[in-house]
């Protein structure tokens, strides 16, 4: 992308998870390193997100999940932005996330995903290096 | 509490010992840190000394155990007589298998339950419901129904043991249900002993597992104290909670001022329903986070019971002793256990759990050590019930009362705790209380930029976590049996749920919905026509689904 526009972050929480900490802080580091970044709050449905992501027309999908049900809701949301043509748009991922589901993940075209400890700064690099 | 002569001694000798030895010291060895501060951003001094608590007056701060102010324990014997309840947390997948769990730990020598109750439940949603979808059974245990509330505790009786249910925005349903329960295995509701969270307030900010707006939500709160004082004498109709708070983020200060401040919202509610104090108050309970500095969190338990009953005796002229008791129940943090180098964790968990005890708490929950990578397994729960026992009978931690009273540090903390928390009692209630300060996002700003500040100072390395940002291995240890929750829970749950909604007496649950929504409008305890719904088998979702028509459904305030 080019240079002068500031990179546009969605930072969703699907399902019914509460668990808001990590999602707060990083959409803070994001917003601290200059991005543009808007938070959806609590209870997002695969849909809700998907639509948002296509309204906002944002560079960066973040989704944060610590309930256990990382699966079948991420496996939604990449769906519904697939179904919307939404190919190009960076996702990544954060939570509680055994490493052998973050490998599934990866498949379906979540890029990375962060687990507990991780640095925000090496979010932040990573989506400075990887975004569209 | 010291001569003065001698103590204007001790202070000059400090001063002299300050300027001249320190300096000597420092000059070939400096310190580790320009600062030190404890978690709530409090500088810990290098020293303390009797002037660090030249103002402490024994019988007024500290007095007796069992005795006001409470500062020592709210029993004259502590846990020599008895000792805490150690409560595991527990529940997921089926009722089941979450049955068999409360067996396993009943036979391993727990002493009371705890429930754990899914997203879905939690958020008064059925199992069937659209937005549950991967969530049944994972964080806890789905209970749509009187029918899985029965399957619950099938051989459990329950005069035998003491339940708490951590739930929240359908505390009234839950509770309904387990009196029903209680009911059908013939335990009339004043034998019933356990605890429901019940505690919406701090869902706003803290947990955020809301339904309702705050004022219906602290209507059914008040109903649930009210019903309880009425009819349960020995259930705890609340579980005021900073452990939550904490969990999001704040410090420990914060989790002792906002906690107490939630906790006089509750007073001032049921004094406006009518209530006298002394009848209510008594069983009022509370929920900490215990973390690793252990003296912080030492002086965070001491301060809270030491303001409570102040609050309770000054501001709302309570008489009976009971009414200012602050009984407590302790968990050990679970922001606080690390993925990396998970079996660290246990010796992180045996600290909390120790400044649990030496802080006097009625109730324990210790965390297990692989719970940063999944719910916890068999035997990690093992590892951590046995923490509790090595504390108990091995530590001698538990064989005086309140043994770390009078350390000079000790005590200056616990003052500035007192303080530092009533200063923000004041705020808020200048603010008018806890519900306008919610509606302004001041708790949500306060918890954000505190947790924020932790992460980045754990990101820049002035504050050490081992195995995170300092001490990493290359492989990690990792534990080998981590417990997976089994798909099929979620089919077997809304199969049997869909078999319920099939066989029961259709005409006499839409009798007792109408009749909740009619209660609901008119005003009045919903108690009595909750536990009529349940008993018709109406499921969660349809009394919530009314609840929420009636209403209304909270809407977040986005803070970050």
């Amino acid at each position: 992308m080019s240079s002068n526009r500031r990179i546009k972050v969605l930072v969703a929480k699907p399902g019914l998870d509460s668990h808001d900490r990590g999602a707060k802080i990083i959409a803070r580091a994001f917003r601290d390193a200059g991005m543009e970044v808007i938070y959806t709050g609590l209870g997002q449905t695969p849909e809700q997100i998907a639509v948002a992501a296509l309204q906002e027309d944002i560079d960066v999908l973040a989704l944060s999940i610590l309930s256990g049900a990382h699966m079948p809701l991420f496996t939604a949301i990449m769906e519904r932005m697939r179904e919307r043509g939404m190919s190009d748009i960076l996702v990544i991922g954060g939570g509680i996330i055994p490493d052998e589901d973050a490998l599934e993940l990866k498949k379906l075209g979540i890029r990375a995903i962060f687990g507990p400890g991780t640095p925000l700064d090496e979010v932040v690099r990573f989506v400075r290096e990887n975004v569209n | 509490m010291f001569d003065k002569l001698r103590l204007k001694e001790v202070i000059e000798e400090e001063e002299r010992w300050d300027k001249t030895a320190v300096p000597r010291w420092l000059e070939a060895h400096p310190e580790r840190k320009s600062e030190f501060l404890t978690s709530s951003g409090t500088p810990v001094k290098r020293l303390y000394t009797p002037g660090d608590v030249e103002g402490l007056d024994y019988l007024r701060d500290l007095g007796f155990p069992g005795e006001f102010p409470f500062t020592r324990g709210l029993h004259a014997t502590m846990h020599r007589g008895r000792l805490w309840t150690m409560r595991q947390f527990a529940g997921f997948g089926t009722v089941e298998q979450t049955n068999e769990r409360f067996k396993y730990l009943l036979r391993e020598g727990e002493t009371g339950l705890s429930v754990a109750f899914d997203y879905p439940t939690i958020r008064g949603y059925d199992s069937d419901h659209p937005m549950s979808l991967g969530e049944v059974g994972t964080c806890g245990v789905a209970v749509s129904s009187l029918r899985d509330m029965e399957l619950l505790f099938e051989g459990i009786p329950l005069d035998r043991v003491s339940t708490s249910m951590t739930i929240n925005g359908p505390a009234a349903m839950l509770l309904a249900m387990y009196i029903a329960v209680g009911d059908e295995q013939g335990v009339p509701g004043e034998t019933l002993r356990g605890t429901t969270q019940n505690d919406m307030l701090k869902e706003f900010f803290a947990q955020k597992l809301c339904i309702f707006p705050p004022e219906p939500s602290v209507r059914l709160v008040t109903d649930i104290i009210e019903y309880c004082t009425d009819r349960l004498p020995m259930w705890n109709p609340i579980s005021i909670s900073g452990y939550h708070i904490r969990e999001a983020g704040a410090n420990a200060l914060q989790e002792l001022a906002f906690t107490l401040a939630d906790g006089i919202a509750y007073v001032e509610a049921a004094l406006e329903r009518g209530l006298d104090v002394d009848e209510f108050a008594p069983r009022l309970s509370f929920f900490f986070a215990s973390h690793s500095n252990l003296l912080e969190e030492v002086a965070k338990f001491r301060a809270a019971r030491r303001l409570w009953a102040r609050i309770m005796r000054d501001r709302f002229r309570a008489e009976d002793e009971r009414s200012m008791w602050m009984r407590m129940h302790v968990q050990t943090s679970g922001c606080a256990l690390t993925a990396q180098q998970p079996i660290n964790n246990i010796v992180r968990v045996t600290l909390q759990a120790l400044a649990a005890v030496l802080g006097g708490t009625q109730s324990l929950h210790t965390n297990s050590f692989d719970e940063a990578l999944a719910l916890p397994s068999e035997r990690a729960v093992m590892v951590s019930l046995r923490t509790q026992q090595i504390i108990a009978h091995e530590s001698g931690a538990a064989d005086t009362v309140d043994p770390l009273a009078g350390s000079y540090c000790l005590e200056a903390l616990t003052d500035e705790m007192e303080e530092g928390a009533m200063e923000y009692i004041d705020r808020i209630d200048g603010m008018g209380g806890v519900i306008p300060a919610i509606e302004e996002g001041f708790f949500q700003r306060e918890i954000a930029d505190a947790s924020y500040r932790y992460q980045r100072e754990v990101d820049s390395g002035e504050r050490i976590v081992v195995g995170v940002n300092e001490h990493r291995v290359e492989e990690d240890w990792l534990p080998t049996e981590l417990l997976k929750v089994e798909k099929t829970a979620e089919r077997d749950q809304v199969a049997r749920l869909r078999r319920l909604k099939a066989d029961r007496d259709r005409k006499k649950v839409k009798g007792a919905l109408d009749k909740l929504h009619d209660d609901a409008d008119r005003g009045g305890n919903l108690m009595p026509t909750i536990i009529e719904a349940v008993k018709a088998y109406a499921t969660l979702g349809e009394m919530c689904d009314v609840l929420r028509e009636a209403f209304g459904e909270y809407r977040e305030l986005i803070v970050f």
